[in-house]
This record gives structure tokens, C-alpha cells and sequence, in this order.
């Protein structure tokens, strides 16, 4: 994807978003938004006003001109945001246009199609050179495909029928070989599609905590419009004719516009961010619950320590020569493609001069893959002649020695010892055995990523547990999770455990995060409260999930964190500034009110603002431009810092809570000087 | 305030309150759980069992929040109209010596609904209306159990804050029972004894008719044979002639055992009309000190309940900080306006040296009359051993706004903790987010049906405050019970309703609320705002009680929003002011505010 880096003031989405601003004052939309639905209705009742206000005509038409700008510039706001978003997803849009799609109708036989087309269930046949026309899951062959559409990354990836490598998505290139992939989404409910319509407002729901404010935005309103109309029989009391204009401002100014303006624009804003990031996520909700996640289970593969272990070392068990170790290793490792199966045949070529023999030719054999329920890879001669059968597997130490064991065979307490050496050193030990013989261990030295010590100790400070997800045996485990900095591990995890870890942090009240491909992780992903499903991972997977990651990197998933609390920063943070504000709006507008009867509180107006009706003026003014001075915060996000709960409050508050209640005072006077100088009232 | 021996009694306070907090907090969670373990339990405990028996409670059976509230809805509807019904025939009842009629319907509505509420306004004089029956059942009762009702309901809310996925929040009959047992019941034995001993009377005599040592005249209206006013020959004009006055009606009655509890249950409503101020009531220094601390007493050693509860005391001493901090600016702010004065008076040569001395009592002075008007309506006492009327206008803005805000530093009791805890809440949500995570309250996240009720109680309290002194001060009922005109007047009706709808029942002494000619108009509305200003506000904590418990918990860690320490107590003091400002400002800006200005241009009204 390019367009990654969008300029916060992109010439076209601002012409767009000025048209929006104007589109959005219909008062069917604004019944969405309460605060500004006031705002509107008070901007209408000021322009009658026109009509029948004793205020000069001027000073009444640009009140009501300022407070349908309040509207418009929220609305504007709003509409940045979309167009933002909207340009992203343009973006990822245009490759998958004017695709055809090669169907197989029922009989077998193919017909093409315009791939707008497509419905959930349709076959279709893809070769190479051919763009893949939907989202969908390979049933027959594999292929090398190009994803760079969607991911940037250059490097062709595998997609195969089976296993975890079968999702394809809409718009990426086959280089080799043909497909023959299910459509798994009808058209326009593709992710892709969903992610759209989610920034573009249209289908966008409120998320919880939105909701919430909006009640307590809402409320203050309410009370506000009390306030305001509770003054006028003050006034009738205290022989004071408050003028509608006047009164309308006044609530106007009082009424949390700042972030009722900006509050949609923050939410979209946040999910904008996770897109430049190639993060899809299904819901707003999900965006939200990013923040409150305090456990992170973390694949210790790929995300804690690099992809590939290597083989380092062949320890032989008593007896046994270390060349047929190596032997049997290699052997058993020819048709491992992994990269600690390919650095098993090096290491064994290395060290012992064994070339990779050709296991085509006789004895006749077969390969045993890795499961993860026997947790072990081999191979199977047949017996050939004099040849006896031979039958070597690699794997974990308890599950080979169950194997052997089973067959009458012992195992020896120094492999037993050399495993656990291994392990302690946070090594993976992959013990070999021929039938009932254990030969001894290969030790896979496990390399853990630069800096993530670091990351993990800042993720402690902001009351993030890691848990680190892995394979390995408990003792592996301990040593890569000292040498990682991890909180916990969970060791010799099935799919089974992880569903169960999550349930039981749950239990205790955490919120979870996880990552995962496989299909075999998509209850895990599910029950998560953020589960990022990797973009090479099965359909399954990502249907489960509530956010894809097109780079499946799992790393990403502390930046989805910090996107979520961001989002939360930015709205809290804008929340306290629009409250905090109407301290200084009070004390330029009610001396303003009195003066006229009550000369005597002059000394009130502490801003020293020229007239009364300039300083009604200039605080209206300023409650409109403070939107506009805010968008790029609402759309950047409050600058989040890894420093804790307790001094980032400190901070927080102090700029948000205590800057609210300076700032305007300074914006306020500044204006009215302006005004004067104007001499606009 | 250049008084040493005034910052001594402050300091004292503040010290003597700091210090009882923990020891009457540790007694009260004894109190507040069902199980719990008193020294009184020898003597206390089978009287405790009784009643229960007598009236089928089953102690050992907690209610759900609606079970809770729907107990407590028709205790004080019952008690409420028990009291209505003995104010209204007091004159067939017992212990009426000097022969008071019953009071009017409207009047006793006023009074019933007045101390079910535990507000205590009084339309009325005590000794010149109220038998001394009436003053010991019908209303004493309801300063216990108003009171109990009230620590009942914010040991609700706080078990609901602490207990995690719980569908109840205790029994309401265990708690009213327990509270006035073991709490109220026997201090006020203790308390009652002490003022007897400082000089407050306790007896059932009627009132002594006294010679005074030097009889005086006052000038009265001439009136001729039949009653009527003789006029001088323009018609208009009372023809007037002294009289002379050499005795003195001395009201007595059983003071002691109703001034007790008067303060300790934050009630306020005095036994006599000029309540603290009268010598009975208040005779000395030191009963005048005892009487303010008590009024503080439970309310702190509430908030100490609640960290205890909540497995978090230092919570629980941030929430007393946050209200130390606000009521010591209080002091100081009225105390430093009284003794400032009146610049006119100043101005003539007629002031008193150390202040504004017009409705104080010499034997209190400037800095015990400022202490104890700030107490009585940081809490929702609303005793008064000074005229609050006559303060100052910055002076009176003081009490006006302690009570405009909830009356949450330290509070009544129980009402004061749940009232703080609801701006606890509120500042938990909005500030809570920019930690980074969605609002959560020692561990309860803070969500929509929270912040809807936390909101619904705001909206009702200033719905009913502005819109009844709004209607008020257009309307001739309204205009007719004040006593002054201007911005005085003005803040007599917003002190009026702000007192009945924070359930304080203080009032800016000034204003007649039950008129001569019968308009029933101010005690209706008084009372409906108390009504409301309990109710409603009562209705929607007990819910927020039951939803907090039904919640799970989030385990706390670094990432957790901090609800203690320094920013917190910053916070939360932030919250209360500028909540309660943002709402009355513009009203206290055409009441005190425009009245201190005028004040100092050379008006007073």
C-alpha cells in the first residue's frame, strides 16, 4: 500500500472536506452529535434574532454567523477524518478494479466474469500473471503470490490448499503455478470493504466508552440549557433584560463544543492510524479495547526472538558415535523445510563432511511431518533385503522418549541431563532417536530480537504483562523468557492451552491480546479481546480475529496497543481541555451581562475586554476557532509516552486541565484586541 | 485574622478530626457489617436480636439494590407520615404544657418531609410551635433514623464499589438497626450528658415566666376597645405608645437529649428558633467546639470506612484530603470576609473592631461564627450559631456554595461520602481516560448505565435548585417571604432552595417561609425540593451501588488510573468546584457576587 503518509493538510481532502462541512448541516445527522444540534439550533434562533434584537445588526449577524461556523468547522473536522481515511482505502481499492474472474460453473467448466460479481461460495481458477479477484481460501495447489498490493512487502509469499497458508486476498498477483480459490466473501463485505465503510462514517457505530461520553456531553448540555434558562428570570428579577443573542452565546460557549466537535473525528482518527500501520480492524470497539489490554500473549517465534533457531551442536548420548548422530539428524531432517531443519543439514555437512543425499533412490521411505500432537518429524525406511526397517524421528525430549520407551527401548539419564543443559541455557533440545536407540541431542540456539528487553520493560511500565507463548519445554522456555525480560511463559503450548490461559486471565479481570494464523488459533483469536489475525493466515483465522495485520508482524501488536491508548489519551485529554475552558468563557461573558445595570462590577472583567459585546464576541469567536486549532491534535493523537499511569495523569492533567483553563483567558483577550482593532463591534 | 488563639481552635479542629478519624472509622466497620464485633455487643446485641424478631427481619438475608431501595422508600414514607400525623393533633397529644395547636397541613408537610429528609429546615420556631412531644417523637425520632439512613446508604454504595460480581449490597433493616444501636444511639447518651454538664437544659417544665432585672419600652400600635389599630388623623399613619416589658418568657424542654443528636446525625434543626445560637442550645466555648467537631465526626471516619472497605486507604485519605483541602479554603475565605467587614459601617464609624459583628453572637465572635457556618453547610447540618443572613456577601457565598456543591466536604452523614463518591466517579471517567485506558474506578470500569445515573443525579439537583428559584424570584409568593431586596433578596430564595434541595436545611435567616397569611406556597416547594433532592438523588446512588457490584474487577497495575495521592486529591477537588461553579456561577453572580461590588460602591439592601 503507498499511500501511506498522507499530509495532514492534503490540498484535495481539504476542498472535499470543506464541501462535507457544509453537507453535514443537515439537522438529520446532527440529531447524532446532541452538543451540536444545540449549537445549531441556538445559530438558527440568533438569526432571527436579526429581526427583533435592539443590539446593533452587525454584532448579532456575526454571532450567528460564529456559531453556524462552530457546526461547520465540527462537521469539518469530522470530514478530514473521513477523507483521510478515505484516501487510505482509495488506495487499497484501486487494485482490486476492473478484475475479471475466471468462474468454474458446475460442470467444471470456466466462465469469466467481472469480479464485482463474485459471491461467497463461487469457485474460481486463477494462473499465473492473473490478479486474485476476491478474498478467499485455496482448495487445490499452491502457488507464489505477490502481496505486495497489500502489504508492501516485496517478497513473494506461499499460498497452498490446506494448512495455515491458505487465505488469499483480493487484488494480489499469482507469479507461478494456478489456483483454484473459494470465494469466501461476497462482494463489498470484503475486509477491505468493511474498513472503508468504517472510516467513512456511514456505517460507523458509537464504541462503548463513546457512548458513555456522549451520555456525560449530553448532560452537561442539559444542565447548561438550564442554566441558561434559569438566567433570564434571574434577570427579570434583578431588573436585567438579558437579550436572546446574549443568552444563546453565553450557552453556546458553556457547552462542551471542543470535543463534542471533535469526538467522531478522534474516532475515526484512531482507526485511520492503525491503517497507515496496515492494520485492519473490524470495529471501533476492538480499537478501544486495544487500550485496556494488560496481558499480551506474544508467539515466542517471530515476535520475541528470530524466526529461525540454529543448529549448534550435536551431543551424543553414551555410546554413540557423534557421526551417526549427525547421521540420523540429517537424515531426518532432509524434508524439514523449516529453517532449524535446513540448519541441521548444514551443521551436520559442517562438522561431519555429510553431504544431503538424494533420498529419492531405495531403500523406499517415508517422511513423517511435524504435528503438533505427536511433536515429533521423521522418516520411515522399509526393510530392503538386509537392509532392516529403520525408523528415525526427531522432536521434544518426552514425547521421543514416549516413543521410545514404547518400543522397549530406554532412555539414557545424560540425554536426559543434556536436555535440560540445553534448555537452561535457553536452547531448544531436539532429541533423535532409531527405534529404540536414543543417538542424542541437537541444541537449537534461539536468538532473541535486539531491544526487545527494552520494549517489554516499557510495556511493564504502562501495566502490560507479557506472556510469552511457545513451543518449547518449560525449561527452554525460563531461559528465553529471563533472556527476553517477558512477565510469564507458557511452555509446551497446544492451541487448547492457549484458549484455556486466556479464559483464566479473563477471569481474573485482564483484558487480552494475542496474535495468530493458524486455524487451530482461531478460538483463541476469538475469545481474546483483541486478536490479530496475521494476513498469511488461514480464512479462519481471520474471521475469528478482530483485527488483521497485512504485514503479519506480530511485533505489531504493541503498536496496536498504543494506538488504543491514544485514542484514549486524545479523547479524555480533549474532554477535560472543552470543561475546563468555560471557566475563562464565564468571566468574559457574565460581567459582560451585568455591567450595563451593575456598574459596580466592572472590576470582574479580569481580561480588561474593550465592551461588553466585544467580549461576547471574542469568547464565541475563540469557542469556534478552538476546533479548528484542534483538529490536527484530534487527528495526530495526544503524544503517548511509555511512563506509567500515575505520571502520565500528572502530565495530562496539567496541560489538558490547567492549560484548558489558561489558554482561553490569553485567546479570549487577543481577540477582543482584534475585534477592537477592527473595530468590528 | 490576626487572632492567635482563633488558628489555634483551627488547628486544634483540624488535628482533633485528623485523629478520631481512624479509631470511629475502625468502630464503624464493625458497625456496618452484619457480623461485626462491638465492646457493646454484652449490652447491645440482645436488644439488636429483639428487634429483629419483633420485626421479622432476617439479618442473615442480604437485599439486591432494589430490594434495598424499596426498604428504604417505605421506612420513610411511613415515618414521614407518622410525623405529619402527630404534628397535625399535637394539641390531642401529651407533653404540651403550654397548649400549642396542631400545625397547618402545609406546615406539617414542610416539617414531616423536612426531617425525614434529614434536612431539618424549619418553617417554624420551635419553642412557639412544637410540644415537647412532638419535639421528642415526632421529629428526634427522624433525626436518628434520617441519619441512619444515610450512613446506611453509603455503606451501601461503598460495599457495592468493593464486592465484585455480588448481586446484593447488605440489608437495610440490618444496617438502620445496627447504626442507630450501636453508633448514634450511644454517643449521644455520652454527648447529651456532656452538654447537660456545659449548662444545655433537659426537663419537661413549661416555660418560666421571668421578672426581668431591668425593664424596658418599646413602642407597639395603639389599639381601641375592640382590637382594632388606631389611626392618626391622615388615616394612614399607626398611632403608636410604649408599653413597658419587665418579664421574660423562658422557654424550657428536653434540649440536651435532641441537641445530641441534632449534630452528631447532621440534622440542624434546632430546638429552639435561634438554634446554636441560644444559649441553651450552645452555652459555652467548649460546647460550641464539641458540637462542630461532632457534626464532622461520622463523615470523616466515613471516608476512613471506605478505604478500609475497599482495600485502600490511602483512597480512602485522599477523599478526606481532597475535602480538609476545600473545607480549610472555606474557613478562611468567609472568615477573612467577616473580618473584613462592612466597608459602609467601617465608613460611618460604626463597625466593630475585629468585623462584621451584625447577626453573631459576642459570646462566638467572628472566627467561631465564620468555623461553624462553614461546618454546618460543608456538611448538610444546617445548625447555625450565627445568622448567615447577615454575613458579608462573600461571607454568605461560603455556605451558599459549600451547599451548591452537595455538601461533599465531609457532608452529612452518609450523604456527604455518597454525594463525594459521585463526583468521584465522574472525575474518574472524564480524567480517567487520559491514562490511556477507559475509565475505571478501583478496579469497576466505568461505563454508560454509570455515567447515566451519576449525570441523572447532577441534572436533578440543578434542575430543582435553578428552576424553583427561578420561578421564585418572578413570583409574588416568592417575592413576598423576603426580607430584603436587591441581590440580597435574591440570594435568600437561591439559599432557600439550594438548602432544601442539599437537604443542609440552614436558611438566610431572612426569609419567612411560612407567611402569617397562610400562602402555602414557599413550604410546598421547600418540601417538594427536599423530596427530591433525597430521593432522587438516593435512588440513583442505590443503583450505581448494585450495577458497581455486579461488576467484575480489573486487577490493579501501573497502567491503572491512581485514585490516591496528591494529583488525585488535585483532581478531585478540580471536579467539585468546577462542576458546582460552572452550574451556579451566573446565580451567584447576580446573588453575592453583584452584592459585594455594590456593597463596596456604597449600596447594602
Amino acid at each position: 500500500m503507498s499511500a501511506k503518509s498522507i499530509s495532514l493538510f492534503d490540498r484535495e481532502i481539504m476542498l472535499t472536506a470543506t464541501a462535507d462541512a457544509f453537507k453535514k448541516l443537515n439537522p438529520r445527522l446532527q440529531l447524532k452529535n446532541p452538543v451540536m444540534l444545540v449549537t445549531l439550533v441556538g445559530a438558527i434562533l440568533t438569526f432571527q434574532q436579526l429581526f427583533t434584537a435592539k443590539e446593533p445588526f452587525g454584532y448579532v449577524l456575526q454571532v450567528a454567523l460564529w456559531l453556524l461556523f462552530t457546526v461547520i468547522f465540527a462537521n469539518f473536522a469530522e470530514a478530514v477524518a473521513e477523507g483521510r481515511g478515505k484516501a487510505q482505502a482509495r488506495a487499497l481499492r484501486a487494485s482490486r478494479k476492473q478484475l475479471v474472474a475466471q468462474r468454474r460453473r458446475r460442470d467444471g467448466s470456466l466462465e469469466a466474469i467481472d469480479a464485482t460479481q463474485l459471491a461467497k461460495g463461487d469457485v474460481v481458477f486463477v494462473k499465473a500473471g492473473d490478479l486474485i479477484p476476491g478474498d478467499g481460501e485455496v482448495i487445490e495447489g499452491a502457488a507464489s503470490v505477490d502481496e505486495s498490493a497489500i502489504t508492501g512487502e516485496s517478497a513473494p509469499v506461499i499460498r497452498e490448499a490446506g494448512g495455515d497458508r491458505s487465505a488469499v486476498t483480493g487484488g494480489t498477483a499469482v507469479l507461478s503455478d494456478t489456483l483454484v480459490i473459494r470465494i469466501t466473501a461476497n462482494p463489498g463485505e470484503g475486509f477491505l470493504d468493511h474498513m472503508i465503510s468504517l472510516v467513512e462514517g456511514a456505517t460507523r457505530q458509537k464504541t462503548p466508552n463513546e457512548i458513555a461520553l456522549t451520555i456525560l456531553l449530553s448532560a452537561l448540555t442539559f444542565i447548561f440549557v438550564l442554566v441558561i434558562i434559569a438566567l433570564k428570570p434571574f434577570g427579570t428579577y434583578s431588573g436585567v433584560a438579558f437579550s436572546i443573542t446574549t443568552l444563546i452565546a453565553l450557552l453556546v460557549c458553556l457547552i462542551p463544543t471542543t470535543i463534542g466537535g471533535l469526538l467522531s473525528a478522534i474516532g475515526i482518527a484512531g482507526m485511520d492510524r492503525l491503517l497507515q500501520r496496515n492494520v485492519l480492524a473490524t470495529s471501533g470497539r476492538a480499537v478501544e479495547a486495544a487500550g485496556d489490554i494488560d496481558v499480551l500473549l506474544l508467539d515466542k517465534t517471530g515476535t520475541i526472538t528470530l524466526g529461525n533457531r540454529q543448529a549448534s551442536e550435536f551431543v551424543p548420548a553414551p555410546g554413540i558415535a557423534p557421526s551417526r548422530l549427525a547421521d540420523a539428524a540429517q537424515l531426518a531432517s532432509l524434508a524439514d523445510e523449516t529453517p532449524e531443519g535446513r540448519s541441521i543439514v548444514v551443521l551436520a555437512k559442517e562438522k561431519f563432511n555429510l553431504r544431503g543425499r538424494d533420498v529419492s533412490t531405495p531403500p523406499p521411505h517415508t517422511f513423517v511431518p511435524f504435528t503438533a500432537q505427536t511433536r515429533m518429524s521423521g522418516i520411515d525406511f522399509a526393510a530392503v533385503g538386509d537392509q532392516p526397517a529403520r525408523s528415525i524421528r526427531k522432536g521434544a525430549a518426552a514425547n521421543v522418549r514416549a516413543w521410545v520407551e514404547s518400543q522397549g527401548g530406554v532412555f539414557p539419564s545424560e540425554v536426559a541431563a543434556a536436555v535440560e543443559n540445553i534448555s537452561r541455557q535457553g536452547g531448544t533440545p531436539l532429541v533423535v532417536a532409531e527405534g529404540r536407540d536414543t543417538l542424542g541431542v541437537i541444541f537449537l540456539k534461539d536468538v532473541v530480537k535486539g531491544g526487545i528487553k527494552e520494549r517489554f520493560a516499557q510495556l511493564r511500565a504502562m501495566g502490560i504483562r507479557t506472556v510469552m507463548i511457545t513451543g518449547d519445554n518449560p525449561l527452554t522456555a525460563a531461559a528465553i523468557a529471563a533472556e527476553a525480560g517477558v512477565d510469564d511463559f507458557l511452555a509446551q503450548a497446544t492451541p487448547e492451552m492457549k484458549l484455556a490461559r486466556i479464559r483464566a486471565e479473563q477471569a481474573a479481570g485482564h483484558l487480552v491480546a494475542m496474535t495468530g494464523d493458524g486455524t487451530n488459533d482461531a478460538p483463541a483469536l476469538a475469545q481474546a479481546d483483541v486478536g490479530v489475525a496475521m494476513n498469511t493466515g488461514t480464512q479462519a483465522a481471520k474471521e475469528a480475529g478482530n483485527m488483521v495485520d497485512l504485514d503479519s508482524n506480530p511485533t505489531k501488536l504493541l503498536e496496536i496497543v498504543e494506538i488504543g491508548k491514544q485514542l484514549l489519551i486524545t479523547r479524555g485529554a480533549l474532554t477535560t481541555f472543552s470543561i475546563a475552558n468555560d471557566v475563562a468563557k464565564y468571566f468574559a461573558i457574565i460581567p459582560a451581562m451585568l455591567v450595563g445595570v451593575f456598574p459596580a462590577i466592572a472590576p470582574l472583567n479580569v481580561m480588561h475586554l474593550a465592551s461588553p459585546l466585544s467580549a461576547i464576541l471574542s469568547a464565541v469567536i475563540f469557542n469556534a476557532l478552538i476546533i479548528i486549532a484542534l483538529i490536527p491534535l484530534a487527528l495526530r493523537g495526544v503524544a503517548y509516552r511509555p511512563i506509567g499511569a500515575a505520571a502520565m495523569l500528572r502530565r495530562n492533567l496539567f496541560i489538558y486541565g490547567f492549560g484548558g483553563i489558561v489558554i482561553p483567558f490569553v485567546g479570549i483577550k487577543l481577540i477582543d484586541v482584534l475585534i477592537n482593532a477592527l473595530h468590528l463591534v | 485574622m490576626n487572632n492567635p488563639n482563633a488558628w489555634f481552635q483551627f488547628a486544634l479542629f483540624v488535628g482533633l478530626l485528623l485523629l478520631l478519624t481512624k479509631p470511629l472509622g475502625l468502630y464503624l466497620v464493625q458497625v456496618l457489617d452484619a457480623r461485626g464485633k462491638t465492646w457493646l455487643d454484652p449490652v447491645v446485641r440482645p436488644f439488636e436480636r429483639l428487634t429483629y424478631r419483633l420485626c421479622g427481619v432476617d439479618s442473615a438475608q442480604e437485599q439486591g439494590w432494589i430490594g434495598y431501595t424499596l426498604a428504604m422508600l417505605v421506612f420513610s414514607l411511613v415515618s414521614l407520615l407518622f410525623t405529619y400525623f402527630i404534628l397535625r393533633y399535637q394539641d390531642h397529644l401529651p407533653l404540651n404544657p403550654q397548649n400549642l395547636a396542631g400545625l397547618t397541613p402545609h406546615l406539617a408537610f414542610n416539617t414531616a418531609v423536612s426531617f425525614t429528609t434529614n434536612t431539618n429546615w424549619q418553617s417554624y420556631g420551635g419553642e412557639s410551635t412544637m410540644s415537647y412531644f412532638s419535639q421528642m417523637v415526632a421529629l428526634t425520632i427522624h433525626n436518628f433514623m434520617s441519619a441512619a439512613t444515610g450512613i446506611a446508604i453509603a455503606a451501601a454504595l461503598v460495599r457495592g464499589i468493593a464486592r465484585q460480581t455480588a448481586q446484593t449490597i447488605g440489608n437495610f433493616w440490618v444496617d438502620l438497626v445496627r447504626i442507630t444501636y450501636y453508633l448514634l444511639a450511644p454517643i449521644c447518651v455520652v454527648f447529651a450528658l456532656f452538654l447537660v454538664s456545659q449548662g444545655v437544659i433537659q426537663n419537661f417544665k413549661p416555660s418560666t415566666v421571668a421578672k426581668t432585672y431591668e425593664p424596658y419600652t418599646i413602642p407597639v400600635a395603639k389599639t381601641d376597645d375592640k382590637g382594632q389599630p388606631v389611626f392618626a388623623a391622615d388615616g394612614k399613619t399607626p398611632v403608636m405608645v410604649d408599653q413597658s416589658v419587665d418579664t421574660q418568657t423562658i422557654p424550657q424542654g428536653p434540649v440536651a437529649s435532641q441537641i445530641a443528636i441534632k449534630m452528631l446525625g447532621t440534622n440542624g434543626g434546632g430546638y429552639f428558633n435561634a438554634n446554636a445560637a441560644h444559649p441553651f442550645e450552645n452555652p459555652t466555648p467548649l460546647s460550641n467546639f464539641l458540637q462542630m467537631l461532632s457534626i464532622f465526626a461520622i463523615p470523616s471516619a466515613l471516608t476512613w470506612y471506605l478505604g478500609r472497605t475497599v482495600k485502600n486507604q490511602r483512597h480512602g485519605w485522599a477523599v478526606w484530603g481532597a475535602m480538609a483541602a476545600m473545607f480549610v479554603v472555606g474557613v478562611l475565605v468567609c472568615w477573612k470576609a467577616e473580618a473584613s467587614g462592612n466597608p459602609i459601617h467601617q465608613h460611618l464609624g460604626l463597625a466593630a473592631a475585629d468585623g462584621n459583628m451584625e447577626g453573631k453572637e459576642v459570646r462566638f465572635g467572628i472566627f467561631n461564627s465564620a468555623l461553624f457556618a462553614t461546618i454546618t453547610t460543608d456538611a448538610s447540618c444546617g445548625a447555625v450559631n450565627a445568622m448567615h443572613d447577615s454575613f458579608t456577601p462573600l461571607g454568605g457565598l461560603v455556605p451558599l456554595f459549600n451547599i451548591q456543591t452537595g455538601e461533599v466536604i465531609f457532608g452529612g452523614v452518609g450523604a456527604g461520602l455518597y454525594g463525594m463518591l459521585i463526583f468521584v466517579v465522574l472525575a474518574v471517567f472524564i480524567a480517567g481516560l487520559m491514562v490511556g485506558r477507559t475509565p475505571e474506578y478501583l478496579g469497576k470500569k466505568i461505563e454508560a448505565y454509570d455515567v447515566k445515573l451519576v449525570m441523572l443525579v447532577l441534572m436533578v439537583l440543578s434542575l430543582t435548585i435553578l428552576g424553583f428559584t427561578a420561578w421564585a424570584s418572578i413570583s409574588d409568593w416568592g417575592v413576598a417571604g423576603l426580607n430584603n431586596a436587591g441581590p440580597h433578596g435574591f440570594s435568600e430564595i437561591l439559599y432557600a432552595f439550594s438548602s432544601a434541595v442539599g437537604n443542609n436545611g440552614s436558611a438566610f435567616g431572612g426569609l419567612t417561609a411560612n407567611p402569617a397569611n397562610g400562602d402555602p406556597h414557599w413550604d410546598t416547594t421547600l418540601a417538594v425540593a427536599m423530596l427530591i433532592g433525597r430521593f432522587l438523588m438516593i435512588v440513583p446512588i442505590l443503583a450505581l451501588a448494585g450495577n458497581l457490584a455486579g461488576k467484575k474487577l480489573v486487577p490493579a497495575s501501573a497502567g491503572t488510573f491512581q485514585t490516591e495521592g496528591l494529583t488525585f486529591v488535585v483532581l478531585l477537588v478540580g471536579t467539585v468546584v468546577l462542576v458546582g461553579a460552572l452550574t451556579f456561577l451566573p446565580a451567584l453572580a447576580v446573588g453575592p457576587v453583584v452584592e459585594h461590588y455594590l456593597m463596596h460602591a456604597g449600596s447594602l439592601f
